[in-house]
């Protein structure tokens, strides 16, 4: 009775999708007076349809919960003796239960949109939820009609079949909501992009009404990004965080553009300039998010043929990107030239800064996209098969990231319209100098390798820079410390937030050029015996079996000795499924927060002897600590009243530059 | 993530299995650590065939570890790195090079990240001229330079 409830409240909250995508826009074709009524409609229908999707959601969880295998979908991926968090998570651990998940996540940001829009101007805000209402429609229909998560199954199967072992876990049971939350928050500002299109204004409020949105799904998509690639790092097992993986890169290409157009629709609200442009990167944005839903849903891109083996949903879902993204992109070259472009800035300047943010990020997003579709083409075209690995990306990205890396430090600095270069430079002059002597130590001292040295140096920079800009803004050092500190907690949160979030990259990008230089020691030991890593000397003491709720394995004890003592046990396992025939590894990683020791075990052979894989990772946690901090900058700057909905305005605080020192 | 798309090939496709984890097992080692190192760089070099995109040193597949014991016979017997990834590739294709080879199907992969990079330059530089083409704001009249001239003095 209940997955049928959650099929009826999918199929109503279809045709209500179907009625926010007509009737506001007819209302808002008409004006606002005659059409008021029509665009009423609007909220009514995109709250409706949140419910009734909500409830389709509730439905199928609780079907998961209480493992309701006559449901085709709960047999196929759940197991009764499962714990009962990953029942729950395992909602959406599969094809069906995801696209549901992506549905709830759209239809609640068009019931946000909805219910916190009210300073929106009508005709815009009506367009918008149509808009919304016409991709949840799409969606709706797909999952309707080639993925329903709520077929029956008979005869009733006496157990499920499990869910993929390697997804029960906690890092990968939150991954896909945020990551979800990321992809779809990215259609509100495609939703925006569009209704301005048909308004045919865009303009300083617009610029101001769409940064929230973007800010909460990059802050989103960060931190869903950052979950995949730790999980990857702890349970993958061979201490690797990010692998160049067309999924992960599916993930990284709306990131990239995100980031850009967080940064465009700065100028755009300040500077009322790049309109145009920022107009595009929201379309494009959100046409990445759904095309990693294509390449992820579709298996197109491990080959043709898993393609052709289901051809209904790739097919289908192709249809709704072609829809979507060309008829945006129409309705963009149709309109935009009407955009009037306004607000003349030099190429030195914080716009030009920001332009050149946009053309390394946008590039870098080609490049990621031309690599991982590649394969494909040369397939299709030449009947090549190639690879295109990690190799080819950290060769094709790195030229570009080290210039974005270096002009991120010094964008901040300069003023709008029109900057001094070298008076930035000069501001920075302190940074550079210790970023400088740094290097020449570290690579005379620590480490010759140059690629690790240069993302240390660059990692430095920007932390110091942001230091240095937080430093100017409080006018430390030149006025008493209390008052610098009055000051600091006067600064407009937009401004605290992106210092923070830019100093995270810098943090982050510590932790990546950390794993350059990791050493790492596999070897076969018996009980007893001792080896070491890095700094650290380890004592294997042994196997034992241990069993979980629906696998059992097999523990190592790995003592860490500190001057013969002992001081910490670490205790990687193996562990097998047998509902699903899968073994995985689980890596113990004890972190001091500067680095981690990270343990795997292997098999044991006839002799007693059992592989052991030990990674010294210096900085390794700064990654995801980065990683946390930037969507916490992220954060910080959505809670600036300017930006909060419905906040009162203040009188804006121009963004007050000190004249450079001397 | 990868785990995802596995899992959803796994509904599609029951036949691909998922490789067990990577651990290269240290019998496989070579003897001199110089030459180990050797065959740990190409085998990072070098696609697992049966698996998502995996490098035959991170794979504890069946085909990776001949691969493996393959890539160290080599070069024991004194290849170089160019030589062993050649003699791979001469019997499985170029689709076991994770760094593509520079050829005629692959010449636009390559140049790609120069070509966008300067179409983007390109835009950007007729951007900015056109915006000098926009006529720069009325200068103020005597009325708003007197307003102005009463607010600073304020």
């Amino acid at each position: 009775m209940i997955p049928e409830l959650g099929h009826f409240a999918l199929v109503l909250a279809l045709l209500l999708a179907a009625a926010q995508s007509i009737l506001p826009l007819v209302g808002a074709a008409r004006g606002e007076t005659r059409g008021a009524l029509l665009m009423a409609t609007g909220p009514t229908t995109a709250v409706a349809h949140a419910l009734f999707v909500s409830l389709s959601f509730g439905c199928l969880m609780w079907s998961f919960a209480v493992s309701d295998f006559s449901v085709e979908n709960v047999a196929q991926n759940s197991h009764s003796l499962k714990p009962m968090l990953y029942k729950i998570t395992g909602t959406w651990g599969n094809h069906e239960g995801s696209m549901l998940l992506w549905l709830l996540i759209l239809a609640l940001s068009s019931g946000a949109v909805a219910v916190f829009g009210q300073n929106l101007p009508a005709t815009l805000k009506a367009r918008v939820l149509a808009v919304l209402g016409m991709v949840a429609t799409g969606f709706l229909l797909f999952t309707l009609v080639t993925s329903n998560p709520f077929n029956r199954v008979w005869p009733l199967p006496e157990d499920g079949q499990d869910l993929n072992p390697l997804l029960q876990d906690p890092g990968l049971a939150f991954h896909p909501p945020f990551l979800y939350l990321g992809y779809v928050g990215t259609a509100v500002a495609f939703a925006f992009a569009c209704a301005a299109l048909i308004e045919g204004r865009v303009d300083a409020a617009w610029g101001r009404w769409v940064r929230p949105w973007t800010l909460a799904a990059w802050c989103a998509l960060t931190l869903g990004i950052g979950l995949g690639s730790w999980w990857a790092y702890y349970e993958l097992g061979w201490g690797g965080f990010w692998f160049w993986d067309p999924v992960e890169n599916a993930s990284l290409m709306p990131w990239l553009l995100a980031t850009a157009l967080l940064h465009s629709a700065i100028v755009v609200e300040k500077r009322e300039a790049l309109k145009v442009w920022t107009i595009l990167l929201a379309i494009l944005t959100f046409s990445l998010s759904l095309l990693g839903t294509f390449l992820v849903r579709s298996g197109v891109l491990n080959s043709v043929h898993a393609f052709a083996n289901d051809p209904e949903r790739g097919v289908f879902i192709l249809i709704l990107l072609a829809i979507t993204v060309g008829g945006s992109l129409l309705l963009f070259a149709w309109r935009a030239p009407s955009l009037e472009p306004k607000g003349i800035f030099a190429p030195i300047s914080r716009e030009g800064s920001l332009v050149l943010n946009n053309l390394l990020l946008a590039t870098s997003c080609a490049v990621v996209f031309v690599g991982t579709l590649y394969p494909l083409f040369a397939d299709l075209a030449f009947g090549a098969r190639i690879t295109v690995g990690p190799p080819f990306f950290n060769a094709a990205v790195f030229p570009v990231f080290v210039p974005l890396m270096v002009a991120m430090a010094v964008g901040p600095l300069l003023p709008w319209k029109r900057a001094d270069l070298w008076a930035a430079l000069a501001r920075l002059r302190l940074a550079a100098a210790i970023v400088l002597v740094f290097a020449v130590l570290y690579i005379a001292a620590v480490d010759r390798r140059l690629l690790p040295a240069l993302g240390f140096a660059l990692a430095l920079w920007i932390v110091l820079a942001a230091a240095t800009d937080l430093a100017d803004r409080i006018r430390l050092g030149r006025i008493p410390f209390a008052e610098s500190l009055a000051r600091a907690r006067g600064l407009p949160r937009g401004i605290v937030g992106g210092i923070i979030a830019h100093a995270a990259v810098g943090i982050c990008l510590a932790g990546i050029a950390g794993k350059g230089i990791a050493p790492e020691r596999i070897t076969l030991m018996r009980p007893g015996e001792t080896t070491t890593v890095g700094p650290h000397t380890l004592r294997f003491d042994g196997l034992r079996d241990i069993s979980g709720p629906n696998w059992r394995g097999t523990a190592g004890t790995l003592t860490l000795l500190r001057d013969g003592r002992e001081v910490a046990t670490l205790s990687p396992q193996r562990r097998f499924y047998p509902v699903q025939r899968m073994s995985t590894t689980e890596a113990a990683i004890r972190t001091s927060g500067v680095a981690d020791l990270y343990a795997v075990i292997g098999e044991t052979s006839e002799e007693g002897q059992t592989v052991v894989r030990l990674h010294w990772n210096p900085l390794a946690p700064w990654i995801w600590v980065g990683t946390v901090l930037m969507a916490v900058g992220g954060l910080v700057s959505l809670s600036d009243r300017r930006l909060r909905v419905g906040a009162p305005a203040r009188r804006r605080r121009e963004a007050a530059v000190p004249a450079p020192a001397e | 993530m990868r785990a995802l798309l596995l899992a959803l090939l796994l509904a599609a496709a029951p036949a691909l299995a998922i490789p067990a984890k990577a651990i290269v097992d240290p019998r496989e080692m070579l003897p001199d650590p110089a030459q180990e190192e050797r065959a740990r760089a190409i085998g990072k070099e070098l696609r697992c065939l049966v698996c998502q995109n995996q490098s035959i040193d991170d794979s504890n597949a069946g085909l990776a570890r001949d691969l493996r014991r393959i890539v160290r016979e080599r070069v024991a017997a004194g290849d170089s790195n160019e030589q062993v990834i050649a003699f791979v590739t001469d019997r499985y294709g170029d689709y076991v090079r994770l760094t593509p080879p520079l050829n005629a199907v692959t010449v636009a992969l390559w140049a790609s990240p120069a070509i966008v990079l300067a179409f983007g330059a390109l835009a950007v530089l007729a951007f900015y001229r056109r915006r000098r083409a926009i006529a720069p704001p009325p200068p103020l009249t005597e009325e708003e330079r007197a307003r102005l001239a009463r607010l600073s003095a304020e």
